[in-house]
């Protein structure tokens, strides 16, 4: 079984944002929403300045509060380890926006919860995600993390790498080289 | 077998779209087109137009409906990507606020009064040619003239000097590159051009001046930007903004604004007294080193420290890691480079520091770019244009070029009527009141115009000035000419249309030929349509049509681009060499080598107004593109924290800003942060529209060119320093 | 310096986080509410005092039927996707306090049925005669009485820990995270059901047995929340700063005035003076108690909203 996720290399990155527009094309996300976002973060006294801009998205956690606190199992953990819902089922009733550290949910208008599918219907081709496929500074990488041989677990051991918010537990699964 | 027969049916019926939008005449309508969309997805090449990179891209039809476009793999210069502009780029076909039909001012309303009535295209284009006809039989052909940017101009530039007229201009030269390719003319004979010849992704070390990659967007640097990252070439960059370049610097530099000729001539100084320089290349290949070698004795870091308030040892470093890491190493020309007025000198003095670091075309320095050799399709001969240009009379700037033009030197002309009247503008894609500087000046040219024509796809400031305002279709549903751009492989890529304009819409390439029509000139366009044109022109350079309509781009042979791929070093200045002490500057009464001058200082709580790009707009032009809009819908202006802290504004608090000339802006949110130095503000241009036609933009964020109401003009070109306005805060909004 | 842009702008997200409005507080009003009130309604049932003439343990079962509904036609009403309601019910998720909480309301529907059947209103029992039947034969067995007793405190035990789990379960909000907080919720609801109990209850015997037991809980109350915020202060950076919310931050005006000052402190004495018979029993400090409560609820859930993990600023540079 596959255990999917994303390296993003933070030094790349320039928080273009075509990520976000590539995502909201291709998966038709209404004018006013984002699945995914940026992060600038500026550290430091003028000119001495640190910045790392990160691309950021649903983290498909491995202990995913989102999908336990869901009361109908509209939010549930799919194959290869993305986290999804289940339109059909989610009754809009905010529980899991409400337990994502990440803030990576929101209420569809049509009434459901949406976010980050890590374009599975792309990946199911062997496609990359929307978002990884533009990036023009090639600085996503989508992967299997089950496969100690593909590109995201190799970029694991040869760099440096952080997490965002790790202390809330949820074992996030997107990873920034740094 | 299924799926083959089914995708042979998708791309008949997209050819057949497409040529149906291409003849123009059928104009279909929205629900007529949706009527006749055959469900499932169909895939279009084609080449964006959100900037002038165009980069190759392929269009995507979910339904008959435009679902996404992305980069075309084949493309060099996408290589399969596009930046956020061009992946945003099919909101340009939903825009709320596209014109959608002919305007012309209604009557008894003055310009600028956004006042216009609906017609037809004939009612507008026989306007348009009574009007030229009256201006040739009373001022003759010359005081016609015309602005125009981008690929689409071609077919009009071509019906106006068909007509005689040969004052055409654009905003890329005297208010972009100039300088720099006339910089780099002078010095190595030969110019940067667009895209530009520089080894990025292979370089080791790269200085940049300004040119801020990663905010500006142009496609394959970026990319190749990120290779160099990751490559770990030494980056250095010298901003007194803290970039997103910056942010991946190796080495940044935080100058005081309008001081990088100091810097740039203690880097040569450090080079040379160090003997750290490319003394084979200089002595093969040099003219007047010594001369140069003598006048930057002077220039050392010490003394640059003072002027740019870089420490001495940190220019030292970075002058020894270029030199360490060459010939693969190199200092951008940048692109957007008239920022003081002396901005030629400014390029001459990088191309020079280049020349030392014998980078030219060398493997991660520059390369030698190529192009295909397309073959004119054959019109008839122009009639004589006997007459000097308007935009440069008595070669008052003497390097300025034809091929561009001065924007600004046209615009005097038309204020002035010396060196003879200019009584029509045609103007296509360009905003002149954003893009050039002192609106007050444009405004007063078209004052003293018989016929103002603008050609757009949105009613910007400069529609609201028009007499005549024709809606063009957009890119992605019109043909163009090719493109055939000088790159690392020379290539060729194709526009063609991937949806229906939605309106009463037409492609340039029709107006053209249609104005050309009323104009008695028709025969100037002996195309059906552009298709047929493209076909033509395409199939006698040896490269298949059909292969280009189904790939969208073909490659042309692969040339070696560098001396280690066999390429030779040729410098085509007088001298045959690399000009480090010019004679022909000289000669025109200008330093030979480059000067510094002290630039002029804010007053007392007036802080250097700096501008730039954000990687998801394009200038003036994609506010009101539903899908980039909502990535920003307002620009803010960057104030140093500690000068927040001392003037009381807060972040996110709105402002208005004020300049020397008492101009008063548009309020615009402040963005308080350690990014910027503090003795600047930054914008990103192009916010502020005061257009009251574009809804969705107007009045959001605030404008730099409003602010830009001074200007230094370079004696060489004709480039307008925009740099060198100076704003302070007004706190009630 | 530290500087975070986060570009995101979601509708109810971005930049302060409000996916749940006033349903929610009132909602979880009326479930502590209810739950308190069938702790009470059983306990009176168990030890026998509902064979006293006019015990409120009649009429409170009916009360909280009408209190519960209207609990849930708020939850109802605020989710976003209504239609989809039964979803609820086909499932059930042993992990999510909120499926928990579906089904447990089913459970109270029927328990406080019964509970209010045993002893029907006379005008009503006129019209309905086969349920004053069913409830005189219910009635009758000690055992089915003492059942419905015990299954009545059970659930609204039950019910009353529910509403803080709900919160406390979701960990992306610091000021949630307390392990302390069904013990607040539950305390609360018995309070203010006391309280409200003691607004109607016609036994005076019952009426200062109310007020005493609300006295306990009160202080109980108080002593939670001391201890939830010496929780939150003596733990993780960001619930230090969820603690700073109500110690000093934008909910602390509201939270010591109207939820500990008037909503605790000031009927408690009130009530300790009235049940030492310095003073009448006056119906000020139950209502005062009941308006703590409810501002407890809507305090609790915005603040919790307004905490998180991240600290940024919403522009775009
Ligand atoms: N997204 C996007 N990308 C674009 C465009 C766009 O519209 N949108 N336009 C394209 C075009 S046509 C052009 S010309 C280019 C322009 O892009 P560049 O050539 O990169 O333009 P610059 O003016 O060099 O860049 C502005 C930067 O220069 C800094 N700067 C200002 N004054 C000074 C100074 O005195 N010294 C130094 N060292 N730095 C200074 C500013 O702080 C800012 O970071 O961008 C191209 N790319
Ligand atoms: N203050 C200030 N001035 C500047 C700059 C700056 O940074 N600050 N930058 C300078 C630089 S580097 C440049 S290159 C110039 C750019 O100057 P311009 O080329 O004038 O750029 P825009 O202001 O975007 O105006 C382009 C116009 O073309 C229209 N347009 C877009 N697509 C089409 C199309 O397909 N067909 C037609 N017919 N019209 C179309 C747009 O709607 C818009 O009105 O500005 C220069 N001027
Ligand atoms: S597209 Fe790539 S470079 Fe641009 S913001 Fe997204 S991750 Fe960063
Ligand atoms: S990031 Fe949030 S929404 Fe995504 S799996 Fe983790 S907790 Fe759930
Ligand atoms: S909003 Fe939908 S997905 Fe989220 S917890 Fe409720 S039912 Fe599940
Ligand atoms: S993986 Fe797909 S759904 Fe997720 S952010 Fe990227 S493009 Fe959007
Ligand atoms: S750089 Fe971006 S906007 Fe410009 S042509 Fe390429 S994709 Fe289009
Ligand atoms: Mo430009």
């Amino acid at each position: 079984m596959a255990r999917y996720g994303m390296v993003i290399d933070t030094k790349k990155c320039v928080g273009c944002q075509d990520c976000v527009v590539a995502c909201k094309t291709e998966n038709q996300v209404p004018h006013g929403y984002s699945r995914d976002w940026l992060a600038y973060e500026t550290i430091g006294k003028f000119p001495k300045l640190n910045m790392e801009i990160r691309t950021e998205r649903c983290n498909h956690c491995d202990n995913p509060p989102c999908v336990y606190c869901c009361p109908t199992g509209a939010s549930h953990i799919s194959d290869g380890g993305i986290v999804l819902v289940e339109h059909d089922k989610c009754i809009g009733c905010k529980a899991c926006v409400a337990s994502c550290p990440y803030d990576a949910r929101f209420v569809h208008p049509e009434g459901y919860v949406s976010k980050c599918t890590f374009c599975e219907h792309r990946v199911k081709e062997g496609k990359d995600p929307a978002c990884v496929s533009v990036c023009p500074t090639h600085c996503m990488y989508f992967g299997d993390f089950d496969d100690p041989e593909s590109e995201v677990s190799k970029l694991l051991q040869e760099r440096k790498y952080h997490a965002i918010i790790p202390e809330a537990g949820t074992k996030p699964h997107i990873y920034y080289l740094t | 077998m299924n799926a083959v027969s089914r995708r042979k049916f998708l791309k008949i019926s997209a050819a057949t779209i497409a040529s149906a939008t291409a003849l123009g005449t059928v104009s279909c309508t929205r629900d007529k087109i949706k009527a006749s969309a055959e469900k499932g997805i169909k895939t279009i090449p084609t080449y964006c137009n959100i900037c002038f990179w165009k980069c190759g891209a392929i269009a995507t039809l979910k339904d008959g409906e435009l679902w996404k476009i992305e980069g075309n793999p084949v493309d060099p210069l996408s290589r399969g990507r596009l930046c956020p502009r061009g992946t945003g780029g099919i909101g340009a076909y939903s825009d709320p606020d596209r014109l959608k039909t002919p305007l012309i001012r209604k009557k008894g309303s003055k310009r600028g009064e956004e006042e216009f009535v609906s017609v037809t295209w004939d009612e507008a284009l026989t306007y348009i040619a009574d009007k030229m006809n009256d201006i040739k039989s009373k001022y003759g052909a010359q005081s016609m003239a015309a602005f125009s940017h981008g690929t689409g101009g071609k077919f009009l530039k071509h019906t106006l000097k068909a007509y005689g007229a040969k004052n055409i201009v654009a905003p890329s030269f005297a208010q972009c590159r100039g300088p720099r390719e006339v910089g780099f003319e002078l010095t190595n004979g030969n110019f940067i051009g667009s895209p530009e010849r520089t080894d990025i992704k292979d370089t080791k070390c790269m200085a940049l001046i300004g040119s801020h990659l990663g905010e500006n967007m142009h496609n394959s640097q970026v990319q190749e930007f990120s290779e160099a990252i990751a490559n770990d070439a030494s980056i250095i960059v010298v901003d007194p903004r803290f970039s997103v370049a910056a942010g991946k610097a190796k080495y940044y530099l935080p100058i005081k604004p309008g001081t990088d000729l100091a810097l740039l001539l203690s880097w040569m100084n450090v080079m040379i007294s160090e003997g750290i320089y490319d003394k084979k290349f200089v002595e093969d290949f040099g003219f007047g080193f010594e001369q140069l070698a003598e006048e930057v004795k002077k220039y050392t870091p010490e003394w640059a420290y003072v002027e740019t308030g870089i420490e001495p040892d940190l220019i030292r470093a970075t002058a020894r890691e270029l030199a360490k890491n060459k010939p693969a190493s190199f200092i951008h020309p940048g692109r957007h480079v008239t920022w003081y007025g002396d901005d030629t000198q400014r390029s001459r003095a990088i191309a020079i520091l280049n020349s030392l670091l014998g980078n030219w075309n060398r493997k991660g320095g520059f390369y030698e770019p190529s192009k295909v050799s397309l073959p004119k399709y054959p019109t008839p001969a122009y009639p004589e244009m006997a007459y000097e240009k308007a935009d440069n009379p008595g070669k008052k700037w003497p390097l300025l070029g034809d091929a561009e033009g001065s924007t600004t030197g046209l615009r005097d002309a038309t204020i002035t009527g010396k060196p003879y009247p200019i009584k029509g503008w045609l103007v296509y894609a360009t905003n002149l009141i954003q893009s050039l500087p002192d609106e007050r000046e444009t405004i007063a040219a078209i004052n003293n115009l018989d016929l103002l024509v603008v050609i757009d796809v949105i009613p910007n400031e400069i529609a609201g000035y028009a007499d005549v305002v024709l809606p063009e279709s957009i890119y992605l549903e019109r043909h163009d000419e090719f493109n055939n751009a000088p790159f690392r492989q020379s290539f060729l890529s194709i526009r063609q249309p991937v949806i229906a304009s939605p309106d009463d819409q037409k492609p340039n390439w029709w107006i053209a030929k249609k104005l050309a029509e009323k104009l008695g000139l028709g025969h100037y366009h002996p195309w059906k349509n552009l298709d047929d044109y493209l076909r033509y022109t395409s199939e006698k350079a040896g490269f298949s049509y059909e292969r280009l309509k189904k790939e969208g781009v073909i490659l042309g042979p692969k040339k070696p681009i560098n001396v280690e791929e066999g390429a030779t070093q040729d410098f085509w200045t007088k001298s045959g060499k690399v000009e480090f002490y010019s004679t022909h500057l000289e000669e025109l009464g200008f330093d030979p080598i480059p000067k510094y001058t002290k630039p002029e200082q804010p007053p007392s709580g007036y802080f250097r107004l700096l501008f730039g790009r954000a990687p998801m707009h394009t200038f003036s032009m994609t506010q009101t593109n539903p899908l980039l809009s909502e990535l920003m819908d307002e620009n803010v202006v960057w104030v140093n924290n500690d000068v927040a802290r001392q003037y009381g504004i807060e972040n996110g608090q709105y402002i208005k800003l004020k300049n020397q000339d008492g101009i008063i802006g548009s309020k615009v949110k402040v963005y308080a942060t350690e990014r910027i130095r503090t003795d600047c503000v930054f914008m990103v241009h192009g916010f502020g529209h005061r257009s009251k036609a574009l809804k969705s933009a107007y009045l959001k964020g605030g404008s730099d060119s409003l602010m830009v109401t001074k200007y230094k003009v370079d004696p060489i070109m004709s480039g307008t320093g925009m740099n060198v306005n100076f704003v302070t805060f007004e706190t009630e909004a | 310096m530290h500087e975070l842009i986060i570009t995101r702008s979601n509708h109810l997200i971005d930049p302060i986080f409000t996916p749940w409005g006033w349903e929610i507080p009132i909602y979880l009003f009326l479930g502590g509410l209810v739950a308190g009130m069938m702790i009470i309604s059983g306990y009176f049932i168990l030890s026998g005092r509902h064979q006293k003439k006019d015990c409120s343990c009649f009429v409170v079962p009916t009360v909280a039927l009408a209190l519960i509904s209207i609990g849930m036609t708020a939850l109802f009403l605020d989710l976003e996707h209504k239609l989809y309601v039964w979803r609820l019910y086909t499932t059930f998720q042993w992990t999510s306090p909120m499926s928990w909480g579906a089904w447990i309301l089913l459970l109270v529907y029927p328990i406080l049925t019964l509970n209010a059947i045993l002893k029907i209103p006379e005008n009503i029992a006129k019209k309905l005669p086969w349920l004053k039947n069913i409830g005189e034969k219910l009635s009758g067995r000690k055992f089915a009485v003492k059942v419905i007793g015990a299954m009545s405190m059970i659930s609204g035990g039950i019910l009353g820990m529910y509403t803080g789990v709900l919160l406390s379960t979701l960990v992306a909000r610091p000021a949630w995270n307390s392990s302390m907080l069904w013990i607040l919720f539950l305390v609360s609801g018995l309070s203010a059901a006391a309280a409200f109990i003691h607004l109607f209850a016609k036994r005076e015997d019952e009426r200062r047995l109310l007020a005493k037991a609300d006295n306990g809980f009160l202080i109980a109350e108080l002593m939670i929340v001391a201890l939830i915020i010496i929780g939150f202060l003596t733990s993780s950076e960001v619930q230090n700063a969820a603690a700073m919310l109500f110690i000093n931050g934008p909910y602390a005006a509201v939270f010591w005035v109207f939820v500990v000052g008037l909503g605790m402190v000031v009927p408690l004495f009130i009530q300790l003076f009235a049940v030492n018979d310095k003073i009448q029993h006056t119906p000020i400090a139950p209502i005062m108690v009941m308006v703590g409560g409810l501002i407890l609820r809507f305090v609790i859930v915005s603040a919790g909203q307004y905490s998180g993990w991240f600290t940024g600023t919403f522009t775009t540079p």
